[in-house]
């Protein structure tokens, strides 16, 4: 089977990589590309452990192809920190004790990331909706939307 | 009660020391490890639940480009049928192995039968393809009462009812009888002026974490074979797997990788033996995971119970004799948690005359795993739901009910024992004066209150704390963690050592640079592990004074210690100068806690939950939660909290939605997420969690483990809100909306 | 003497509920045990736990009994 060429923008750098046909996104990311930060839960687009963004739009990085990345910018948890500097919700994770086992963590600060830039100020309720779709076994999700109302309120405050 | 201690460092809520590589995606878990020239594993799992294997041909599988390997039980070099620890006690090898790769009968929709090794993992998927396999299918049993019947179909001709007066002659796939009775209980219920008595059900559940089982294997025959798995135990997995392979303990490595959640399912093996028998045989490293579909068709899930419970109480409230009887799915092989569900069914209450009895059944299914507190959610869910329809029949809060009747220290339990200090008082208490207990219920709502009790356990832990030379510390622990427990390790070793916690880095070392340490389970990490790192700790200490001693040219025991710093008189040491001195004082300090922990400390539970129910529909709305525990010391407050709240939220999980949908051919029709619905976010409300301390004396800073007790209320504190909000009795989980409008509609 | 207490399963097999012992040890008990009671093996004794006035011990091989202290055989308890 001849591999497919894709040019394409992770986290604002450019990169190139050979992938076959029906790889997964999740897939070149974790075994081409090394970038094992985005996880894998299901593989079926129901836990959001490998939650990232293709051209803005947060989407399960398992239900897109590797090649439907040509062109598009692409943003993983990797990306999310500034060099060894936390994003402000990472940080409130860490403070709220938001994770237990982590293995949904950074599919959830991705999540959460694109919340905050939509809705700056949503309600608990409009966090737990726009969250339902990455699962957390451990936590029981008190502390992760106490830590998401805190990161945002903070991120507000900075604006 | 005397004057709670004050602590420096326990009781904070630090910042977990592996929280900056688990929020930015640095931290390595089960699939995140490749080796140079790796190639990938993949099983083919039964499509039948019971049948004969009559011949397998692998000729087309093995002529595949990009095939390098193949593996069936035979290629276990031995098997005998013994028992080895697997962490989850005990396993038999037999059944392990056939397990993990079926012998010649394959018991469950999804049991494994063979592995390929191939270059990438569509060529190993290709290849299952290309294996075929000739089939005697089998009629399958699913459920208790068809495996008990008897005409059932029987999964193992070798198996014959352990614990009966006289051992059968006649096979059957009833495992083994337990039973347990105190006082004399049918002059308890003579006495009682109300006796009720019900049967339930609840399903088969899966633990539900949210990484799937992975391993990267690679063999070497000059003895440097390594496993990196995902486990809660890695020196279980180096037992049974080096067992399996007929290897001695030294010639394996086990790496515990970060774990993406257990809750009992990884104590035990599936993929590493066989990764390791592929790396064997094709000369590579090789990467295993199983995909979602084969975690819930293939691992551990909870056993599904059918059980009755009956209990008599007297008008005042007095309850007078609890019985049961109990019948666990064991899954496809011998060994259901029913023991401990005789064991912890009716433990919260002071009563003089109990009887249970309970069966170990084999069934069609994947061989049950420990989960959480195993066993002890479907006895005490049953044992619950009784006590609250006594308080109703009675008009007593349900609460007050449970404090007249509640067990506490010096009560005589059904297995033995009489229980030390427990605080299952103060959780009703707490309970009872909760804000939530406050609410006013409105229409087509109900609360629901449930106590629950989990025994904990200690065991072996093994701790090496090496202090550098500038005076920081590592701590090398056995214990994987898997929520938040290095915090803890960090907390209780500064606490010792009055010294910052950021300068203690805690570790989970490998099964070769620490000695044995038993799994995380049991809640017994913080607790055993815990006092491991405190003797460790302590050992530092001693060292610390006697090289003091040497400089000042005295003796250790005229050198005190506190804060960091040692002293005499005028003289003063700190750790840093003390360490940066040690080669020429002896050596570099290690300090050593290799312990078996034992006095683990019960933690009672008491959970309320109040429910709005859709009549029309049958959804269940959770309002309001409120999860009350007894942590003994809660040494990390947050990650206690976060034990209750995500113990509570699997419960609820398991009381309302969660369950395995089998077809009549034993098909299971719902291994995904998408169907085998778990809690979100949008589910729930915030949990409320209550800690409550009442210290542990076995333990030097009074921790009692947290981790399990909180499944164990929400089934019958959820189930029994629903029962009120309806006004009808619930009886089998879950109550998601079809079987409660079923309820409904069969009452209309 | 320290006493002994048989669960259910055990009372069968000692026909006692309750016996009193002389050994100050667990491991000298398990022997004075086997010796009184001949349905009873080494073996299943040692591969229960014991309570030993109320604190559960998994390995006891070494444990002292006092005077006056109440020794139950359980069932090995695992967990999750």
């Amino acid at each position: 089977m001849a591999k497919i060429h894709v040019n394409t923008s992770i986290n604002g750098e450019v990169v190139e990589f050979l992938c076959e046909p029906h790889e997964t996104l999740l897939d070149v990311l974790r075994n081409d590309l090394q970038l094992t930060g985005t996880k894998e839960g299901c593989a079926s687009g129901d836990c959001g452990a490998c939650s990232v963004t293709v051209n803005d739009a947060l989407v399960c990085s398992c239900l897109v192809l590797g090649v439907e990345a040509e062109g598009a910018e692409i943003g993983t948890i990797e990306g999310v920190s500034n060099k060894d500097q936390l994003h402000v919700i990472q940080q409130k994770f860490l403070e709220h004790a938001a994770l237990q086992c982590g293995i949904c963590t950074p599919g959830l600060v991705v999540s959460t990331k694109k919340l905050l830039e939509e809705n700056p100020n949503p309600t608990e309720e409009q966090a737990r909706y726009y969250l339902a779709g990455n699962l957390c076994r451990c936590t029981g999700y008190d502390k992760i939307i106490r830590a998401v109302m805190d990161a945002a309120e903070t991120m507000r405050g900075a604006a | 009660m005397s004057e709670a201690k004050q602590y420096k460092y326990i009781g904070t809520r630090s910042i977990r020391p592996d929280g900056f590589d688990k929020v930015t995606g640095r931290a390595n878990y089960g699939a995140d490890m490749s080796l140079p020239g790796m190639i990938w594993g993949k099983i083919l799992r039964s499509p039948h639940a019971h049948a004969k294997i009559k011949s397998i041909d692998t000729t087309k599988a093995e002529a595949l480009a990009g095939v390098l390997a193949i593996a069936s039980y035979n290629d276990f070099p031995s098997v005998a049928d013994e028992v080895v620890a697997t962490g989850e006690g005990s396993s038999n090898l037999l059944d392990l192995a056939n397990n993990i790769l079926a012998k010649d009968k394959v018991l469950y929709h999804g049991h494994a039968i063979l592995a390929i090794g191939a270059r990438t993992a569509a060529i190993a998927e290709q290849a299952l393809g290309l294996v075929e396999i000739e089939y005697e299918v089998l009629k399958p049993v699913l459920d208790v009462n068809d495996a008990m019947a008897a005409d059932a179909p029987v999964l193992h001709d070798n198996m014959f009812t352990q614990g009966l007066a006289e051992t059968p002659t006649k096979a059957s796939n009833i495992a083994a009888r337990q039973e347990f009775k105190m006082g004399d209980v049918e002059a308890g219920f003579a006495e009682a002026d109300l006796i009720v008595e019900r049967d339930f059900y609840t399903p088969t559940v899966h633990q539900g974490y949210i990484e799937p089982h992975a391993c990267t294997a690679r063999y070497d025959a000059d003895g440097q074979s390594m496993l990196w798995c995902s486990t809660q135990g890695h020196f279980d997995v180096r037992a049974s797997t080096a067992k399996l392979l007929s290897l001695n303990l030294n010639r394996l490595k086990v790496i515990a990788s970060e774990i993406g959640g257990g809750f009992g399912g990884k104590t035990t093996v599936y993929l590493e033996p066989v990764a390791l028998i592929l790396s064997k045989k094709s000369g590579r490293p090789v990467k295993m995971i199983m995909d979602r579909d084969e975690v819930f068709k293939a691992s551990g899930p909870g056993s599904a119970t059918r059980n009755w419970v009956k209990i008599g109480a007297k008008k005042d409230g007095t309850i007078t004799a609890m019985q049961a009887l109990l019948h666990y799915e064991a899954g496809a092989f011998k060994g259901s948690p029913v023991m401990m569900g005789c064991m912890t069914a009716f433990t919260p209450y002071a009563v003089p005359n109990m009887y249970v009895e309970g069966y170990d059944v084999v069934v069609n299914k994947p061989k049950v795993a420990a989960y959480r507190a195993p066993g002890a959610p479907q006895a005490e869910y049953a044992a619950e739901m009784v006590v609250n329809e006594i308080a109703d029949k009675l008009g007593i809060d349900p609460i007050d009910l449970r404090l007249q009747n509640a067990a506490k220290e010096g009560t005589q339990t059904i297995y033995g024992p009489k229980l030390k200090a427990v605080g299952l008082v103060e959780c009703l208490e707490a309970a009872k004066n909760s804000p939530q207990y406050q609410e006013a219920l409105k229409e087509n709502q109900g609360r629901g209150v449930a106590a629950g009790f989990w025994f904990n356990v200690g065991g072996q832990s093994s701790v090496t704390l090496n202090m550098n030379p500038d005076g920081t510390g590592t701590i090398v622990e056995g214990s994987p963690d898997i929520g938040g427990s290095r915090a803890s390790m960090q907390l209780m070793a500064a606490e010792e050592l009055g010294m910052p916690a950021e300068n203690l880095k805690p570790i989970i070392g490998d099964t070769e640079n620490v000695a044995f340490s038993a799994g995380t389970g049991g809640s017994r990490t913080t607790f055993a592990t815990g006092m491991a790192v405190i003797e460790a700790a302590q050992d530092v200490v001693r060292q610390l004074k006697e090289r003091s001693a040497a400089v000042w040219n005295l003796t250790a025991d005229q050198i005190e210690y506190a804060e960091g710093e040692t002293f005499s008189g005028d003289n003063r040491m700190t750790v840093a100068e003390i360490c940066a001195g040690a080669e020429r004082t002896g050596g570099q300090i290690t300090g050593r806690g290799n312990i078996n922990a034992r006095g683990a400390g019960p933690s009672f539970a008491v959970h309320l939950c109040d429910v709005e129910v859709d009549k029309d529909t049958g959804k269940v709305d959770v309002l309001r939660y409120t999860a009350v525990q007894d942590a003994g010391k809660a040494i990390h407050p947050s990650y206690v909290e976060g034990q209750l709240q995500g113990g509570a939220v699997q419960g609820i999980g398991w009381a309302l939605n969660e369950e395995y949908v089998y077809s009549a051919d034993g098909h299971m029709e719902n291994a995904g997420f998408l169907d085998y619905r778990i809690p979100l976010a949008s589910d729930l409300p915030m949990i409320d969690a209550i800690i409550v301390e009442v210290p542990n004396p076995f333990h030097p800073f009074g921790v009692r483990g947290v981790g399990e007790s909180g499944i164990i209320p929400p089934l019958a504190a959820t189930a029994y809100a629903v029962s009120q909000a309806i006004g009808l009795p619930i009886t089998d989980l879950p109550c998601s909306p079809p079987n409660v409008l079923k309820v409904i509609q069969d009452n209309a | 003497m320290a006493t002994v207490i048989f669960s259910g399963e055990l009372e069968k097999l000692t026909g006692d509920i309750r016996t009193e012992i002389s050994s100050t040890v667990y491991r000298d008990m398990v022997t004075e045990l086997v010796a009184r009671y001949p349905a009873l093996s080494r073996q299943l004794l040692e591969e229960m736990a014991v309570a030993i006035d109320g604190v559960i011990i998994v390995d006891p091989l070494l444990e002292e009994l006092l005077e006056d202290s109440e020794v139950h055989f359980l069932h090995f308890v695992a967990g999750g």
